[in-house]
């Protein structure tokens, strides 16, 4: 079959780059090289610009049945094949992928509307503040989620009463910008310049007596950061 | 002329007025709805822990495994539901902590002592004990929730005022609040007993010198500028480990990062700035993120997951030796793909489990544990790892990648007695539901 197909369609223009194209790679390489997967019968998912687990095993898979080295790792020899077997169409898949370079892939557990809530708080509570500490929020809800002393949900502890000023009075609903989203993908991605804080204030304006009382880890920007 | 004005006046008025009282209402409707949320989430808390104390009470009276595995399965799901009640409750400026971690210590327990296998004794003299003292506590903080109930149905106290008490730390009645100290007071009295997971060695593998804030400087110039745009800030009295701040914040770049007082370890980086276009493939940043944790002296480290996000790489290394993956000793690297300059690093997981203890060898061999994965499963690919356990013991596993239909799983086997320790559905790609960005 693939025979017969390389024999009839002639070489499309081939707008892969020169790079090589790995797992976790987003695109309008990786665009090419699904649809061009997809159309010799190796991969069978949606056409969406991102490097995802069904793209690498149809990689392995193609690399396999052509004698190549198996490292799921599409490289000039894999480009030049997958060429001489398949076509592409570029204006066929114009809008995949959202635009080049600019797909959404989400940190491994989290949906994208996770991380739209969460940019909504952190924009909310630490829009004035340096960027280490719009991740500091971040980082703080997310060790709340894994405390035992709050809600086990993204949601459930953002909308704990009391818990955000930003959510009492409404700012949480301000439209995020794109800072306060990458700072959320920063913190799911493990970064915490909190060293684990699971409450932070701010001197000037906290009126409780026992958030005073809380050991306190580290002041970054207007907030400091206690367990 | 004048005749005009007083029926003109009299009409406003009349409109104002009915306004003002509409006004009025919809602001008592919405003030209503809220207090009856926070009654509703109180009055149901009072009668999880009531039911609580009830079934296990129940449970120390039960002898076989056919009646005690459903009733600590209940006893776990009541206290699930207890726990959203708080959750519903202000009581963030409250200090009401240590009753929700009992009752997620309770909730605990009883997962874990249904989920086990009791064949041959149903709970162990240990476990007998462990309950009984939970029944204890649990009976007290019921007598005192019940206490703060009757008040608030006699008194006609609202949770409202006690929201804006808390927020204003006015004076006013605190039978509620006071109410609720005592409650986490009892359990505070309890604390010792309860078995916590206060790690004091948590950082016990990190060790050196003690560094000077001018030593965390230099070390700190190296990666973020020139040192007089840095300032150096010390950590806290409370935290656990202590570290230096080095940070700088520009117009329209900053960045920081920590270093450790001890040894003067780096820690976490974190830069941030505008990206350009991206020049490097993924491929390529990974390889620039494996030549800085070189230069950092992050040596045996192999890159296990690379994803992209927008503009930048993010690239997991583990360390590994003898052909191991150590999962529990990662670090993470981003790299902006404009032009390959490291835009942060956390190494404290790394760190915090980086020792020289190796483990043993498997008792099992590999054929043997790729029999306990699921035949359901295609399995691909095959490495052996350390990962820790649900007690966050390091425990050494046959890790498999594998397929079943479409999606992709990683399973973890224990390489010392089969067992399947964990079970991961890797992520298929997010949908992407709006436009926006």
């Amino acid at each position: 079959m693939f025979l017969l197909l390389s024999a009839l369609m002639s070489t499309s223009a081939s707008g892969f780059s020169d790079q090589i194209i790995q797992q976790g790679a987003v695109g309008e390489d990786v665009i090419e090289l699904q649809a061009r997967l997809k159309h010799v019968g190796y991969y069978t998912g949606e056409v969406d610009g991102i490097f995802g687990w069904g793209t690498y095993w149809a990689v392995r898979n193609f690399q396999y049945e052509f004698g190549m080295e198996v490292d799921g790792l599409v490289g000039p020899d894999m480009k030049a094949r997958l060429e001489r077997v398949s076509t592409y169409d570029p204006g066929k898949y114009k809008n995949r992928g959202q635009n080049a370079g600019h797909s959404m892939s989400t940190p491994s557990g989290y949906s994208a509307n996770d991380i739209q809530l969460m940019a909504n708080a952190v924009y909310g509570e630490a829009r004035g503040e340096p960027y280490e500490g719009q991740v500091a929020v971040a980082s703080v809800i997310l060790n709340r989620v894994e405390s035992a002393a709050f809600p086990n949900s993204i949601s459930g502890v953002i909308f704990e009463p009391r818990a955000f000023t930003a959510v009492a009075d409404g700012q949480i609903w301000l439209e995020p910008n794109e800072r306060a989203r990458e700072a959320v993908i920063d913190a799911l991605n493990g970064w915490d310049p909190t060293g684990e804080a699971i409450y932070y204030f701010n001197p000037n304006t906290a009126t409780s007596d026992w958030i005073w009382s809380r050991p306190q880890i580290k002041r970054i920007g207007k907030h400091i950061f206690c367990y | 002329m004048k005749k005009w004005i007083i029926p003109i006046l009299i009409t406003a008025l009349l409109a104002v007025s009915f306004w003002g009282f509409n006004q009025y209402r919809e602001k008592q409707a919405v003030l209503v709805q809220a207090e009856n949320n926070y009654q509703r989430a109180f009055h149901e808390l009072t009668y999880y822990i009531d039911l609580l104390n009830e079934k296990i009470g129940s449970a120390l009276a039960m002898n076989s495994r056919a009646s005690l595995s459903p009733q600590l399965a209940e006893i776990w799901k009541v206290t699930s539901e207890a726990r959203a009640d708080v959750g519903q409750l202000p009581l963030s400026l409250l200090p009401f902590n240590k009753t929700e971690e009992f009752l997620f210590d309770i909730g605990d327990f009883a997962y874990n002592a249904a989920v086990k296998d009791m064949d041959q004794e149903p709970l162990s003299e240990e476990e007998v004990k462990r309950l009984e003292q939970l029944f204890k506590q649990s009976k007290e903080i019921k007598t005192n929730l019940r206490e703060v109930q009757n008040v608030v149905l006699n008194d006609h106290l609202r949770w409202m005022d006690v929201e804006l008490q808390l927020a204003t730390n006015e004076p006013g009645d605190n039978t509620i609040i006071d109410g609720f100290k005592t409650v986490e007071s009892t359990v505070d009295g309890y604390d010792d007993s309860i078995v916590e997971n206060d790690l004091d060695d948590e950082f016990s593998y990190i060790t050196g010198e003690e560094v000077s804030e001018e030593r965390a400087k230099e070390i700190g110039a190296k990666w973020l500028g020139d040192e007089e745009d840095l300032t150096v800030t010390s950590s806290k009295k409370g935290a656990k480990l202590h570290t230096f701040t080095v940070s700088f914040h520009q117009e329209d770049s900053g960045g920081y990062m920590d270093v450790s007082k001890k040894g003067g370890h780096i820690l976490n980086l974190m830069k941030t700035r505008d990206i350009g276009e991206p020049e490097l493939s993924l491929y390529q940043g990974g390889e620039k993120a494996a030549a800085y944790l070189e230069d950092l002296k992050f040596d045996n480290v192999e890159i296990v997951e690379s994803s992209q996000f927008q503009r930048v790489g993010v690239y997991r290394f583990v360390y590994k030796k003898d052909e191991v993956r150590y999962y529990t000793d990662a670090i993470q690297v981003k790299v902006a793909l404009d032009d390959g300059e490291m835009l942060g690093l956390t190494a404290l997981e790394y760190m915090k489990n980086h020792g020289e203890d190796g483990m043993e060898a498997p008792a099992i061999d590999r054929e043997e544990a790729k029999s306990m994965v699921n035949g359901n499963v295609e399995i691909l690919e095959e490495h052996m790892a350390v990962i820790n356990d649900e007690q966050g013991e390091k425990v050494l596993c046959y890790e498999f990648i594998g397929r079943r239909g479409d999606q992709t799983y990683r399973i973890f086997i224990n390489a010392d007695d089969g067992q399947e320790e964990k079970v991961e559905m890797m992520k298929r790609v997010e949908e992407q539901f709006t436009s926006s960005s």
